[in-house]
């Protein structure tokens, strides 16, 4: 069985991300690194390799150079082979480009399941999954907060606000997971040595047959118009514990709370 | 004028406050058309048009039940062809959110997700990484299709009376993959939803995993309970309730945290609430940073005692 795993590179959340002067996220100013929301795929991947026989887990990713840090860190937690799909054309591209490219790249690679985060850490739409299984006609079990597959089905639980659901699905199936999935591993000292020798393809549009005017930011359809940083908070009051009830009181009096 | 579909999402007769918010926001565009999945009542056209829907299109095939996401996308796309919207307003649920891309590809249209405002001429605003930074943007190519934060705007009335419209839909077998097996109904916390609520309380690593004064706290003024993924991954509260970049995004007028540190994950569900307060051991917890009243102190000393004496002024 043959999985592909997507997986983006993103700026580290817990550092200072900002956007270029065209309205996109800047990539250039921050450290990047595999969007923590993927790794949870990675994992599934990988739990679904260790258990059944002849399993190729092949980490995808779209995005510039750097992006090849997202497929590293995949291949060292034990990801056998990786794609990278970089085009210039690609930068700016939407969710529909983004979704249109992978769909042509998943087409070109043919496995039986594809596995996806939630959502990433930049973007944080969370529609990528479905478009592609829109584009492929292929069924789409997503938001799994578990995933197992056995005789050419797939099965997950989705947990909503008012339900549990359980989801079939028959391969090839395109399937997300969340962070309920389980803690995905830290590469080992032998994953990292491992990862330098496994194979990375490259591909661009023209590999995908994909006309590079269709994609990227001026055939986007949808555009940003501003972006401005939140104005930082005034800091509010802080008090010790024994102020704090009659602080907290007068604080939910005012707010007419109680 | 033009018509602006949107999806109310209901419980059976209950139609969720959500859609009142779409509703109030269609108005701005055009006249408001509403859908409602699945089996309803009377009443559900009624509630719709008291905030401003024209006409309420049900759409009842099994389909809808039986098979996750596309074909509620699939019966949309229908539905788009034959009024032509000038723009599609939907909930940003994660279903809601998976539809509104699946529609995205079926129609042509951009997409702009986790909008908290819509300006009369569609653009729209989005609060993004994690809260700090606000984005203009506006769709380009096709109609609109917009999701919404849910609480991000109070709905307003605009008394119509619309009659509920029977639309027949045509479930591809493609749409009808992904099968609903089993569906396991959650049971009721009681208080009202997360995403709705006026005030939240929430609980993180400080609460030891006893929720019991954070709960209480919540129903002493009427709110929503609220945990950090800390919290929710320690198995001391369902995920249903985690706030964060992995859960839920709240905004009420009041967010109390306690026990809670405030890292990037957590502030990126709270930061746009009106005022928030913290409660915690930590006087360098990031959250203080953004709390309008921070408490340095034991939530299980504090919590309790701000109850009891908000019980005794209730008398």
């Amino acid at each position: 069985m043959k999985i592909v795993v997507l997986a983006k590179h993103v700026p580290d959340a817990t550092g200072e991300r900002t956007f270029a002067a065209d309205g996109t996220v800047d990539r250039a100013s921050s450290d990047g690194l595999l969007s923590e929301l993927d790794e949870y795929a990675v994992e599934q991947a990988l739990q679904i390799a260790d258990e059944l026989d002849d399993v190729e887990v092949v980490v995808m990713t779209l995005g510039p150079e750097d992006a090849a840090d997202a497929i590293k860190r995949a291949l060292q937690m034990g990801a056998s082979a990786a794609v990278h799909i970089i085009d210039d054309a690609v930068h700016g591209s939407d969710a529909l480009a983004t979704s249109a490219i992978l769909a042509e790249a998943i087409k070109k690679a043919a496995p039986d399941l594809v596995i996806c985060g939630m959502a990433s850490t930049d973007g944080t739409m969370g529609v990528v999954p479905a478009m592609i299984a829109e584009r492929l006609s292929w069924p789409a079990a997503t938001l799994g907060a578990t995933l197992s597959v056995a005789d050419d089905q797939v099965t997950i639980r989705r947990d909503d606000d008012v339900a549990s659901l359980t989801i079939e699905a028959s391969l090839p199936a395109i399937v997300s997971v969340t962070d309920q999935s389980g803690e995905a591993r830290y590469p080992s000292m032998r994953g990292i040595l491992a990862a330098k020798k496994k194979p990375v393809e490259s591909w661009t549009l023209a590999d995908l047959g994909i006309e590079p005017t269709s994609v990227g930011l001026n055939s986007a359809w949808s555009k940003v118009l501003q972006t401005s940083a939140r104005p930082g908070k005034e800091p509010g009051r802080v008090v010790e514990a024994e102020d704090g009830v009659p602080a907290l009181i007068d604080f939910l009096a005012a707010g007419k709370y109680i | 004028m033009s018509e602006v579909l949107i999806v109310a999402e209901h419980a059976e007769s209950h139609v969720s406050k959500p859609a009142f918010e779409l509703l109030t926001l269609a108005r701005r565009l055009g006249e408001p058309v509403a859908v409602v999945f699945g089996q309803t009542e009377e009443t559900v056209a009624k509630a719709l048009g008291e905030y401003g829907a024209t006409r309420v299109l049900s759409v009842t095939d099994p389909a809808i039940d039986d098979y996750l996401v596309a074909p509620k996308a699939e019966a949309l796309a229908q539905i788009a062809d034959s009024i032509r919207p000038a723009a599609i307003l939907i909930t940003s649920t994660p279903e809601g959110k998976e539809v509104a891309g699946r529609l995205a590809v079926r129609l042509g249209s951009g997409l702009i997700t986790d909008a908290t405002e819509i300006a009369a001429d569609s653009t729209t605003t989005q609060s993004v990484f994690a809260g700090n930074w606000t984005v203009r943007a506006s769709v380009t190519h096709g109609a609109p299709i917009i999701t919404i934060k849910p609480n991000a705007v109070t709905p307003e009335t605009a008394p119509t009376e619309p009659a509920m419209e029977q639309v027949a839909v045509t479930i591809s077998d493609a749409a009808k993959t992904a099968r609903v097996v089993n569906k396991e109904p959650k049971k009721s916390s009681g208080r009202p939803e997360l995403t709705e609520a006026a005030v939240v309380v929430s609980g993180g690593r400080g609460t030891g995993g006893d929720f019991a004064a954070v709960e209480e706290l919540a129903d002493v003024l009427g709110g929503a309970v609220g945990a950090s993924r800390a919290a929710v991954d320690a198995g001391w509260y369902p995920y249903a309730y985690q706030i964060g970049q992995t859960g839920k995004t709240v905004a009420p007028q009041l967010y109390i945290a306690a026990g809670i540190s405030g890292a990037i994950q957590h502030r990126a569900g709270m930061q746009t609430s009106k005022a928030i307060v913290a409660v915690n051991k930590d006087p360098e917890a990031p959250i203080f940073a953004l709390a309008d009243l921070g408490i340095v102190g034991d939530l299980h000393k504090v919590l309790p005692a701000v109850i009891e004496e908000i019980k005794k002024r209730k008398g």
